[in-house]
């Protein structure tokens, strides 16, 4: 740990202030808290809000995991690990049962998370009205009558366009049945490990200045109609090829000399753990 | 409560006012206060409607008639006034001072609106169909099947081709714009609709179309109609009853046939003789 830093970087009153933000994201589910954006050594959009949160409530004892759309390795979540670790000097890992603090850009872990688990997801656009309310203010004001019909639009003009809903990311849902919220642009996959969680999930948006939280056990429904309800992306038969898991999230890789496709499972820590253990499935909770 | 919308003292005031233009027996520089300069764009106006009417606001370019409209739709809010549906809560609560969520309910489901302009009333990149399912989404629908029957009712009702209906507003011509919008404010069968110079803009014959459809819509719904146009002929040709505008105020009110064969006050002689 270089000591010429506060402990995580921030000052007391900054984190102090992102910590009571954090509060009343947790006292109103979905809703998302402004909050006074500071600057990092890492430039806006490349995770400042996930990482303000994540650096605002870590503390020596924490032992730490990064992923970026699910891999442990990928440049972002080694900078921000790094960067965590020389002003913290917490403990890293790569095994999502291991760790306290989840940082997380675009996945949520296989594993199912506990009570005694944080995951902190980057959130690129907090508002899930933006793409059909230009202004934010106006927007704001549909958050506090609770209009969001446009939300609903949104997807009815998809089936009328595709016959079917189309969001592949960020899908949005109402939040213990009060504010529709962005989960940030995870998976369609993912979208129902947010219900009833046993672990706290915080979201953090840097540039636009928000954050919003999911307590423990909080109901999160995907947005749906009658006749077109919400789903998942379906995994179909494909195996992962380095631990053979079968019914997780998948990258898709492809062989430009054979032309072939594999399929290897999107969270490394999980991949790397079932194929040391030398399991081929291990049950997440959208696993059947 | 008989009438399907009645207003009382209604008013939209642009700036603070001061003593004299806040006591209602002072004239006023056209709609301005001489003194303070605030705009009072709409100044104690109360009138009713009644169900399956259709009322008619006339008057000339600023006199408050769309300001009115708009204020009844919540689009801009009333300085002080009270007005009560009879669709909400028996007519017995002031609509006026219900918060904004049981605004946008009584806008959603007991008030329909067309505009003049129809970008302020279509999202002009959806779907005409989704612009009609919008109606019926923000009421509560959630049944794909049913809303996408419904839209398809009512926009070929207004002579759009089902072929088009999965098209945007913007590939419209500007009378099937209106059309959709009016498909759109009949969605939920409102009790009253408000209307906006819909007819503004565009050509004769495409002025008489819509004029046909309005008619047949109040027919068929026997819903309140309160239409505001500066074109007298749409009125004679619509309306029951026929209020006059004049500096946001109103200086002559009765039936249509009354005011246009006898009007007592100066503006509406000249509104009238203009016309013939």
């Amino acid at each position: 740990m270089d000591e010429s830093y506060n402990f995580a970087f921030l000052d007391e009153g900054s984190k102090r202030e992102i910590r009571r933000a954090i509060i009343k994201a947790i006292s109103l589910p979905g809703y998302q808290v402004p909050f006074g954006s500071r600057e990092l050594p890492i430039g806006r959009g490349w995770g400042t809000g996930g990482l303000q949160v994540t650096l605002s409530i870590i503390g020596p004892e924490d032992t730490l995991k990064v992923i970026d759309q699910g891999s442990d390795d990928s440049v972002n979540a080694i900078s921000i690990k790094k960067f965590i670790s020389l002003t913290t000097g917490v403990g890293i890992t790569e095994d999502s049962e291991e760790a306290t603090l989840i940082q997380s850009r675009h996945r949520i872990p296989e594993i199912p998370l506990t009570d005694s688990q944080v995951l902190v997801l980057q959130v690129p656009t907090p508002e899930p009205l933006r793409g059909v309310e230009r202004s934010l203010g106006a927007a704001r004001q549909l958050h506090a009558d609770k209009e969001y019909s446009s939300a609903w639009l949104m997807l009815y003009e998809q089936i009328m366009r595709y016959g079917r809903i189309t969001l592949g990311a960020d899908y949005p849902v109402l939040v213990d049945g009060r504010y529709v919220m962005a989960p940030s642009p995870i998976p369609r996959y993912d979208t129902l490990k947010l219900h009833n969680a046993e672990c706290l999930y915080l979201f953090g948006a840097g540039r636009e200045k928000m954050i919003y939280a999911v307590p423990p056990y909080t109901s999160v429904e995907p947005l749906d109609f009658e006749d077109y309800e919400f789903d998942i992306e379906d995994m179909g038969d494909r195996t992962c090829r380095l631990c053979g898991a079968t019914g997780v999230y998948f990258d898709e890789m492809f062989d430009p000399q054979t032309g072939e496709r594999h399929y290897q499972c999107s969270d490394t820590g999980f991949c790397s753990k079932n194929a040391q253990r030398g399991h081929t499935h291990e049950p997440g909770i959208n696993s059947k | 409560m008989n009438q399907a919308l009645t207003v009382n003292d209604l008013t939209v005031r642009y700036g603070n006012g001061c003593s004299y233009c806040r006591d209602i027996s002072n004239p006023l520089d056209k709609n301005r206060c001489p003194h303070c300069k605030s705009v009072w764009a709409v100044r104690n106006i109360s009138f009713e409607l009644y169900p399956s009417e259709i009322l008619g606001i006339v008057g000339e370019s600023g006199s408050g008639k769309t300001t009115l409209l708009r204020s009844l739709y919540f689009d801009i809010p009333a300085t002080s006034g009270a007005a009560y549906l009879s669709g909400y809560s028996d007519g017995l609560v002031d609509i006026m001072g219900v918060s904004s969520q049981q605004k946008r309910i009584i806008r959603n489901s007991l008030l329909g609106m067309v505009y003049q302009n129809p970008t302020q009333g279509l999202l002009m990149d959806y779907s005409s169909s989704g612009n009609v399912a919008q109606k019926l989404i923000a009421a509560g629908s959630r049944n794909v099947g049913s809303m996408q029957d419904r839209a398809n009712e009512l926009l070929e009702h207004m002579q759009i081709p089902l072929g088009r209906v999965k098209e945007p507003p913007k590939q419209f011509s500007g009378g099937m714009q209106q059309r959709v919008q009016i498909s759109k404010a009949i969605a939920n069968n409102p009790p009253v609709l408000l209307l906006d110079e819909v007819t503004t803009g565009l050509d004769l014959s495409v002025q008489a179309k819509v004029l046909d459809l309005i008619r047949s819509v109040q027919k068929k719904l026997n819903i309140a109609i309160i239409i505001v146009s500066h074109d007298l002929a749409v009125i004679r040709m619509l309306s029951d009853r026929t209020i006059v505008m004049l500096d946001g105020g109103i200086v002559e009110h009765g039936l249509t046939d009354q005011i246009m064969e006898d009007p007592q006050h100066w503006f509406t002689q000249t509104l009238v003789h203009s016309l013939i």
